[in-house]
């Protein structure tokens, strides 16, 4: 709803109000946000898409000592509000691997114990030479006021219960990888893959960002789980969304099959019998074997095991699990890449490196 | 005082069925004569000429928070109503909820007295409960001699059933109103927005339509229970069509329940939050756009009594917080009148003289302010001049309010201020 600013005197019974009444969220995307930033799946187009996945291909391929010279000395700072194992380090190594220098602010041991807010915590990081922040806060929406306030690229590691846009990138690489290895990404890549998200959507951030992101390349998604942790708004996400409450029958159906973990720091009084859970939502070789022998299982972790996933099943055949961590380093190198340099030369540089044979 | 004698302007008096060419004299702080053009002759008054404005009754508006004491950082007494002057209003009653919270008349003379700087009228509304703990009631009686106009625990809903009927069988022995903020908090913890594919999309937790219209309907059936003492439930900022679903349906059964509506949810709905704009964060908070239709239906058949801004300046550096974090509440006193205008008389062709009403005579009746909202002879010389044709660009930076927390900034409104005058004296010029 941009505001008009014209000024009419007459004639007097006619307003120039803006439109009211619903508007489109993207069309409220603040100019001062940094194009180099991933805040939602939702600003990925497939164009972008195409680029990231084929940076984080040539980034992984090359040499490297080679690697290390395109992002040499430039300073990444790592902001994180939350614990975290997988996506924290593998942000790391992927910036040391491109050459970053990086540095961790974490909320234990840093001025945010003493009261400072984000914004003042962006504006000081980007005094100190930060040229991109990764941010994870516990706070939905979080990545949007950093990026407003810096003018820096951010990268979203996960904010609250709304986005994790690298993680579903790394998920994506990961599904390609195996039922369409080599195919260019276009609206169609996935047509006819079905893949089912089950577990606690309500409060998962990956949920959001997959769902989001697998739709606009033509897979077909099930969201499956119990009311309290999926509610029936969920489906109007995004088209293409389906929502199934009998897991069986959602993994019958499925090539792909995420679990999830039911989050009990973001429950806030909700409660739920495990018991029940596991007998109708739980991943188990049983279930697997009988509904879903070829299906590949993710999971963004972490994971619990016993509880929304079996070990025999996490461990087995079918798991990706550990090359979905694998990818979240040749996904990140590619978001850090295209942050740190101007659009359109991200791919090029990495491209012309790996061609050329290090002449510099 | 000198004498002030207003004339050529189109006159609307909603409370005397008036809408027509009047001069009017106002002398000693008081309304001394309303007559046809060119009757009323004074030598020595001030002559203002309101040749092609409309001469209303000085707005009213019952629900502001003006932070003082307390927390004047935000907004002070002054600062709030020169913004109320700015937009035309001469009479605001204060929300209790301020620091400490206004439970004492000591609280309750010390925000009227005039070492306060106030530009115009503020009663002040006394807190229902000692501290809004919901638990032991203040002291109505000492309340209302202090100058209290109503009782409210506004921002900490009274939930308990029995407390409640207490503060409504109390308030009504003196002839005060109770009014709610409509919220169950056992179903909004956490909630910083509507709920909704929207709060989903968004990640963040909803605040369910029926926190609002279940405590409405409870408080209902209280005031329904103790209908012999006749109390007077007046519903705050009501943002919801269940919970004004009920309002009318009390009204039907003779119940003495009133309600009002902020500009913001009847002009905007929860697509404003967008990207998490803290600006467009409130509690109640925008609903769906059915909601927001229904909130413009209410005011157009009358089920709503009047329109309140609840006024809610934060600093900057509150709002600039992520949005689960950063406070409730937006500043509405500037905008109100032009966003009115604009929304019910030019979009929704609701006659100037209701739109007028609803922002002075009916508020005034709500809670029974004798002598405003109206021009009747004797009454305060409380009057707004403005140009309801006149289309102008609301700017925050051009605010009078301390704070500038408004989702509104850059609108084009229509109806613009050019004088505002309270008991008399000119508190605002354009």
């Amino acid at each position: 709803m941009p505001p008009k600013t014209q000024h009419r005197k007459s004639p007097p019974r006619q307003t120039q109000l803006p439109p009211i009444g619903p508007g489109s969220r993207e069309s409220i995307h603040p100019e001062s946000i940094h194009s180099g930033s991933l805040l939602s799946s939702r600003d990925l187009s497939i164009d972008d898409l195409r680029s990231i996945l084929e940076l984080a291909d040539l980034l992984e391929g090359e040499d490297p000592l080679r690697r290390a010279q395109h992002l040499f000395k430039r300073r990444v700072s790592l902001l994180f509000y939350e614990s975290s194992t997988r996506t924290r380090t593998s942000f790391e190594l992927a910036a040391k691997a491109l050459g970053a220098d990086t540095s961790l602010v974490s909320a234990q041991s840093s001025s945010i114990e003493k009261g400072e807010s984000l914004k003042d915590t962006g504006i000081t990081l980007r005094a100190l030479g930060a040229e991109c922040i990764i941010l994870r806060s516990p706070y939905s929406g979080a990545p949007y006021l950093l990026a407003e306030a810096t003018g820096l690229p951010v990268l979203n590691a996960g904010d609250g219960m709304h986005e994790h846009p690298s993680q579903a990138l790394l998920d994506l690489r990961t599904i390609l990888t195996h039922l369409k290895k080599g195919s260019k990404i276009t609206e169609k890549t996935l047509a006819g893959a079905t893949v089912t998200i089950c577990g606690d959507i309500f409060h998962s951030r990956v949920a959001r960002s997959n769902a989001l992101l697998l739709p606009r390349v033509g897979a077909r998604l099930i969201l499956c789980g119990p009311a309290p942790l999926l509610p029936d708004t969920a489906a109007q996400l995004t088209p293409g969304i389906e929502i199934e409450r009998d897991f069986d029958r959602a993994l019958a159906q499925s090539d792909v099959v995420m679990m999830l973990r039911i989050q009990a720091e973001r429950l806030a009084g909700l409660a739920i019998d495990l018991e029940e859970y596991k007998a109708r939502y739980q991943a188990n070789a049983d279930r697997i074997a009988s509904r879903a022998p070829k299906a590949l299982i993710m999971h963004p972790g972490p994971i619990i095991r016993g509880l929304e996933i079996t070990s025999e099943v996490a461990d087995g055949p079918q798991s990706a699990i550990a090359e979905q961590v694998r990818n979240g380093v040749a996904i990140r190198m590619a978001l850090i890449m295209r942050a740190l340099t101007p659009k359109s030369n991200a791919s090029e540089k990495a491209g012309a490196k790996t061609q050329k044979k290090g002449r510099r | 005082m000198k004498p002030i004698l207003i004339r050529g302007g189109r006159l609307i008096d909603p409370s005397a069925h008036l809408d027509a060419p009047r001069d009017l004299l106002l002398t000693d702080g008081k309304v001394a004569a309303v007559d046809a053009p060119g009757k009323i002759k004074l030598a020595g008054a001030e002559v203002i000429d309101a040749k092609g404005l409309t001469v209303s009754p000085g707005l009213v508006d019952i629900h502001v928070h003006l932070r003082e004491p307390g927390q004047g950082y935000k907004e002070t007494i002054a600062t709030g109503t020169a913004a109320a002057a700015a937009g035309g209003f001469t009479t605001v009653c204060a929300m209790p909820n301020t620091v400490p919270v206004n439970d004492s008349p000591e609280i309750t003379r010390w925000m009227q007295a005039p070492e306060r700087g106030a530009a115009i009228r503020v009663f002040p509304i006394a807190a229902a409960t000692r501290g809004s703990m919901g638990e032991t009631l203040s002291e109505y009686t000492a309340l209302k001699a202090a100058g209290a106009v109503a009782v409210t625990d506004d921002g900490k809903p009274i939930l308990g059933d029995s407390i409640m009927r207490q503060a409504l069988t109390s308030a009504a022995r003196v002839n005060l109103p109770v009014i709610q903020h409509a919220e169950d908090t056992r179903l909004t913890g956490g909630c910083s927005m509507n709920a909704g594919a929207l709060a989903f999309s968004l990640g963040l937790r909803g605040m369910p339509v029926e926190a609002e219209s279940g405590l409405v309907e409870r408080d209902i059936r209280l005031v329904a229970e103790l209908k012999d003492s006749r109390p007077h439930l007046h519903v705050a900022h009501l943002s919801t069509k269940a919970a004004l679903d009920a309002v009318r349906r009390a009204r039907r059964n003779g119940l003495r329940v009133t309600c009002e509506v902020t500009p913001h949810h009847f002009v905007l709905n929860e697509e404003a939050v967008g990207n998490y704009n803290t600006k467009a964060k409130m509690n109640p908070p925008l609903r769906a756009e059915l909601d927001r239709q229904a909130m413009i239906e209410g005011i157009l058949d009358g089920s709503i009594d009047c329109i309140a801004t609840d006024h809610a300046p934060h600093a900057a550096h509150e709002k600039e917080q992520e949005f689960e974090r950063a406070p409730n509440g937006i500043t509405g006193l500037e905008s109100a009148l032009g966003l009115s205008i604009a929304i019910l008389h030019v979009q929704k062709n609701l006659p100037l003289s209701r739109v007028i009403a609803l922002l002075s005579s009916h508020p005034a009746n709500v809670l029974n302010l004798k002598g405003r909202g109206t021009l009747s002879v004797g009454s305060a010389a409380d009057v707004v001049i403005f140009d309801p044709a006149k289309q102008w660009i609301f700017k925050e930076s051009e605010s009078k309010s301390k704070s500038k927390n408004t989702p509104f900034d850059g609108w084009t409104l229509q109806g613009k201020v050019l004088l505002t005058i309270s008991e008399g004296r000119v508190v605002y010029r354009a």
